[in-house]
């Protein structure tokens, strides 16, 4: 009787275990994740960027370095033709001046995107679903690139003969076009 | 002549032992669906070949984890992209190490363990007794240690990649000082359901091929102490040389 027992908790403890991992690894290491450990109380804001580059979902946001949430969602406005990020800020943090802006910097050399606020002066703050107004785009190293170059290029006195494709938005397009059709 | 005679021999004993593995590996798939009924049989095998490799899955685990996070931090600090630890890290879990070391831990824990059994069974005649009680040896002793293991497998190999990756973070974040958010929030957005799915797919597949070696050694064993001796041995071997053939094939698949 006693055997059975323990042989009934040993087999039971093992089941849970491995699918407590089988979850763990389906809800935590992955995109689609649920969370659980995180609901504690938090507020929601919205900015919109002209550019988001590789920012993804579950980056941190952060102002002078501490980490206040994490972004949420990433959608697009079609009118505006800019990308909405919605971050999740913890309501720790609930004193964030409604004149202070968001940036999008870059971890390291090629680590990821995250959001870094910058703290306005204004005496109100920012609540559940506003949005930040200022607002500054990933730095894309393509655009750089192409900056530098069309700078070369010009320098010494060539044309430019159009290599980079995010340099001049309005010199490749036409021949988008004309290769479609 | 002679040589060519011998290969010849010897290919032709490899491909009867190939098909004498299938074959028990359809009558154990034929018998499956009425073991399943015997809830009891197959749990008590559960615990046998799953619960009882806990401990060194866990510490294996742990220590694997552990030194990816040393490894992935010194190659990924050359980049200057030590946030990606975390994938790096969980990837390589999930993917690899997880499956094919829970196997090859499990052939060596559970799989002797199971041929040793089955092999002293068949040695000290139980099997044959079995048989003239009217009872299929084959239905009672036999598929229920199979699906055990079949079931514990992946249960290990998950447990394996979780242990594995907070070894990681351990070592990552609170020594050499990753940021945690970074480290978590990378790694959800790079690991997609399809790197898990990939890594359940291996542990179920090497789950079956490790407890079928294991009990059709142990079940044609040559019933003498030193036949049981080698079942156990063979166990081992193939059961290895088959994972990492069977890993190499799934990786190829998965692409």
């Amino acid at each position: 009787m006693r055997k059975s027992t323990t042989l009934n908790l040993g087999t039971g403890t093992f089941v849970l275990l491995g699918f407590a991992a089988l979850l763990f690894l389906t809800t935590q290491t992955t995109s689609r994740g649920i969370n659980f450990f995180t609901n504690s109380a938090h507020y929601g804001l919205i900015a919109k960027f002209d550019n988001v580059g590789d920012l993804k979902v579950g980056a941190p946001v952060s102002m002078s370095g501490v980490e206040m949430g994490r972004v949420m969602k990433i959608g697009f406005d079609s009118k505006e033709y800019k990308a909405v990020v919605t971050m999740r800020i913890d309501s720790r943090f609930n004193q964030i001046p409604t004149d202070s802006d968001a940036a999008i910097y870059t971890q390291g050399l090629l680590g990821g995107k995250f959001i870094g606020l910058t703290a306005g002066g204004a005496e109100t703050y920012l609540k559940d679903k506003d949005q930040i107004e200022f607002t500054q785009s990933a730095f894309v190293l393509e655009t750089l690139i192409g900056q530098v170059l069309a700078n070369f290029v010009k320098s010494s006195g060539q044309s430019d003969s159009g290599k980079s494709k995010s340099d001049a938005p309005a010199a490749p397009e036409p021949k988008h076009s004309e290769k479609t059709k | 002549m002679r040589l060519l005679k011998e290969l010849w021999e010897s290919f032709f004993g490899s491909l009867v032992g190939l098909g004498s593995v299938v074959r028990f590996l359809l009558r154990l798939v034929a018998e499956a669906p009425r073991a399943l009924l015997r809830v009891d049989l197959i749990a008590q095998q559960i615990f046998n070949s799953g619960a009882l490799s806990l401990v060194i899955i866990m510490l294996s685990g742990l220590f694997v984890g552990m030194v990816l996070g040393l490894q992935g931090f010194q190659l990924l600090q050359r980049f200057g992209s030590e946030e990606a630890l975390g994938t790096a890290a969980t990837i390589g879990l999930v993917k690899e190490l997880g499956p094919v070391v829970t196997a090859l831990l499990f052939a060596g824990r559970a799989g002797t363990a199971l041929a040793s059994e089955l092999g002293l069974m068949r040695a000290t005649d139980q099997l044959s007794a079995m048989e003239m009680m009217a009872v299929d040896p084959i239905r009672r002793v036999v598929v229920p240690r199979f699906l055990g293991g079949v079931i514990a497998m992946p249960l290990l190999a998950a447990i394996f990649s979780v242990i594995g990756i907070y070894g990681a973070q351990l070592i990552g974040v609170q020594i050499m000082g990753v940021d945690a958010g970074s480290f978590w929030s990378q790694m959800r957005a790079a690991v997609s359901l399809t790197d898990i799915n990939e890594g359940i797919v291996k542990s179920l597949i090497f789950g079956v091929a490790c407890s079928l070696i294991a009990v059709y050694e142990g079940y044609y064993a040559i019933p003498t102490a030193e036949g049981v001796g080698r079942a156990t041995t063979r166990t081992v071997v193939t059961s290895a040389v088959v994972i990492l053939f069977l890993d190499y094939l799934i990786t190829a698949a998965f692409l």
